[in-house]
């Protein structure tokens, strides 16, 4: 089985072919250029230096959200072109759980955190059972000071992983009160590797869905959505 | 060597309509579908930009895939594909630039961007097939006001624009003033019908040393004013003469600024284009006036004045055959001008 998969949920664009026993190629770009304009030409890349037939594929996975609204719409438009024009279908895994995948066979907890402005990150809680990644706590946005309350509860060792830890990194130091990590630089942002990964379990399991019926899953409403939602609270 | 026959997959979402077409040979329009979420905005009185971008994504496969039946063709049978990448909300352009793209992309067709306006003033060669540059076009909608002269294919100068509000703007804002909603257009033209466009004197405004420059916000206002002063003097206002005389005093400077530009660069044909272009009284005043100037007028159908993808395809077709093509960092360019690329 043949994968191909796209991730442009935060300011990493990734691209990567991955088959059930090794990785064909991984392309990932950290850096502050528009997805627009790297997403594709990287794909491009990817395949002129493979010669892999595109037609060969069997699915496309897609990091299907949440991140920022403008990525998740990028690689979404395009993973939905690409299975329209090849007629295959999608596979939409879940961003959170995609990062907590890069950890793979950690006996810790793994706590994903991703920027999510507005003073939240979107998080959740994974750990590995055998090969199986489990679900402690699915994605979700949250404060940070509700993530540390949890894991403080839980009371196990933890490591974390994505770019929302940045911003916290002192109040994580100063709070916590359980053994801690921070993934280190080749794991520790999205990456169409882990995407793809995943996504051959999802295929196996019949996750797939059609080009056409495909979106991202934002985890929030438009502003415009929510201020209506909240006026028509306080009538 | 170019191919006999030209068939191009267009697609459009700069703003709320998503929309695709096929288009023979520019001029033949073979499918052109539109799906519009005007509903939606309305819940918040204009377009919202995030929730515009989501509906695109939901439904762009859709209103691609049914293109293409339309049309009888599958991807494979298209010669090129054409997209909007400006000027527009950058969300919603980036949407359709992504799609078109990744097909370009799998199929190895060439890629064509296209601008949003370009589109509109070429959705005039649609239906009037002897339509050629050179000749003037007015250009307006919610978010422009502009004369451009088409010098030949693909080549445009922009001689005239709006200083600040667009005319399509002005007509939302008083049609909030009035109580009629959004979008306001269509609502003024047709209460305009049952008022007296002589009711009410408001202002056409000339630009001192801009001729061809257009000003719509001194007119708001005093619309708006004149509504204030019937309240505070508890009159009541006759909401069918205000509307009129509105609309008149947008379409007199309209097609006076059109009329004059036309004569001075000795043009003899005059188009008119974007979603304003289907207000009634706007085109049956241009009509008479060129009549009474001796210019040709011409005016794409409503069907084609609102945002849609023929259009797009038409103008991808004379931007393909000059040879222009995009590669696949093309991105969205919400600020993009007419005549640039």
């Amino acid at each position: 089985m043949r994968i191909l998969a796209l991730d442009s949920s935060g300011l990493v664009a990734s691209v990567a072919i991955v088959e059930e026993e090794q990785m064909i190629a991984e392309y990932t770009i950290n850096y502050k250029k528009t997805h627009s304009q790297t997403l594709l030409p990287m794909l491009d890349e990817v395949v002129k230096m493979t010669q892999i037939d595109l037609a060969s594929i069997d699915a496309i996975a897609i990091s299907g959200g949440p991140g920022s609204f403008t990525g998740l719409r990028i690689g979404s438009a395009t993973a939905k072109g690409l299975g329209f024009a090849f007629n295959k279908p999608l596979i939409h895994v879940k961003t959170v759980e995609a990062l907590a995948y890069n950890l793979y066979g950690t006996n810790q907890i793994i706590c994903p955190m991703m920027d999510a402005r507005r003073n939240q990150v979107y998080t959740g809680l994974y750990e590995f059972q055998g090969e199986q990644l489990h679900v402690l706590k699915d994605q979700v946005p949250n404060s940070i000071e509700e993530v540390i309350e949890e894991l403080n509860e839980i009371g196990r060792e933890v490591i974390f992983i994505g770019d929302g830890i940045v911003p916290h990194k002192n109040l994580l130091k100063e709070m916590l009160q359980i053994p801690y990590h921070f993934a280190p630089p080749h794991l520790c942002r999205q990456r169409a590797g882990a995407v793809g990964a995943l996504a051959q379990q999802y295929y196996k399991k019949g996750m797939i869905e059609s080009a056409k019926a495909h979106v991202p899953d934002y985890l929030r409403l438009s502003q415009a959505e929510r201020e209506m939602q909240e006026k028509l609270k306080g009538m | 060597m170019e191919k006999e026959e030209v068939k191009i997959l267009a697609i459009e979402t700069s703003c709320d309509e998503t929309a695709a077409a096929v288009v023979r040979n520019g001029r033949e329009v073979l499918s052109n579908v539109i799906s519009s979420q005007i509903e939606l905005h309305k819940l918040y009185g204009g377009v919202v930009p995030e929730i515009a971008s989501r509906k695109h994504i939901e439904k762009i496969n859709q209103v691609v895939e049914e293109a293409l039946e339309e049309s009888q063709m599958t991807l494979d049978d298209i010669d090129a594909i054409a997209v909007t990448y400006g000027p527009g909300l950058v969300g919603a352009l980036l949407v359709g630039v992504a799609f078109a793209k990744s097909l370009a992309f799998a199929k190895k067709k060439p890629l064509v961007g296209v601008h949003h306006i370009e589109g509109h003033i070429s959705a005039n060669y649609i239906e009037n097939l002897e339509l050629e540059p050179p000749f003037m076009c007015l250009v307006v909608s919610g978010g422009h006001s502009h004369l451009v002269h088409v010098k030949e294919y693909g080549k445009y100068e922009i001689i005239g624009r709006t200083r600040d509000d667009a005319a399509g703007e002005a007509f939302d804002k008083v049609a909030r003033a009035l109580g009629l909603g959004y979008p306001g257009g269509p609502k003024i033209d047709k209460l305009a019908k049952e008022g007296n466009k002589d009711a009410i004197k408001f202002p056409r405004a000339v630009i001192e040393g801009a001729p061809n420059d257009f000003s719509f916000s001194g007119l708001k206002s005093a619309v708006l004013n004149y509504l204030n002063q019937c309240e505070m003097k508890q009159v009541e206002v006759n909401r069918a003469d205000v509307a009129a005389s509105f609309q008149q005093a947008v379409v007199d400077v309209l097609v006076g600024h059109a009329v004059l530009a036309t004569k001075q660069l000795g043009l003899t044909k005059l188009a008119l284009a974007g979603g304003v272009a289907s207000n009634s009284s706007l085109r049956e005043a241009m009509r008479t006036e060129c009549l009474r100037q001796g210019i040709q007028f011409y005016h794409p159908s409503p069907i084609f004045c609102t945002d849609n993808a023929a259009m797009i395809g038409v103008a991808g077709y004379y931007e393909y055959i000059r040879g222009i093509r995009d590669g696949f960092d093309l991105n969205a360019v919400p600020n993009l001008k007419i005549g640039e690329r």
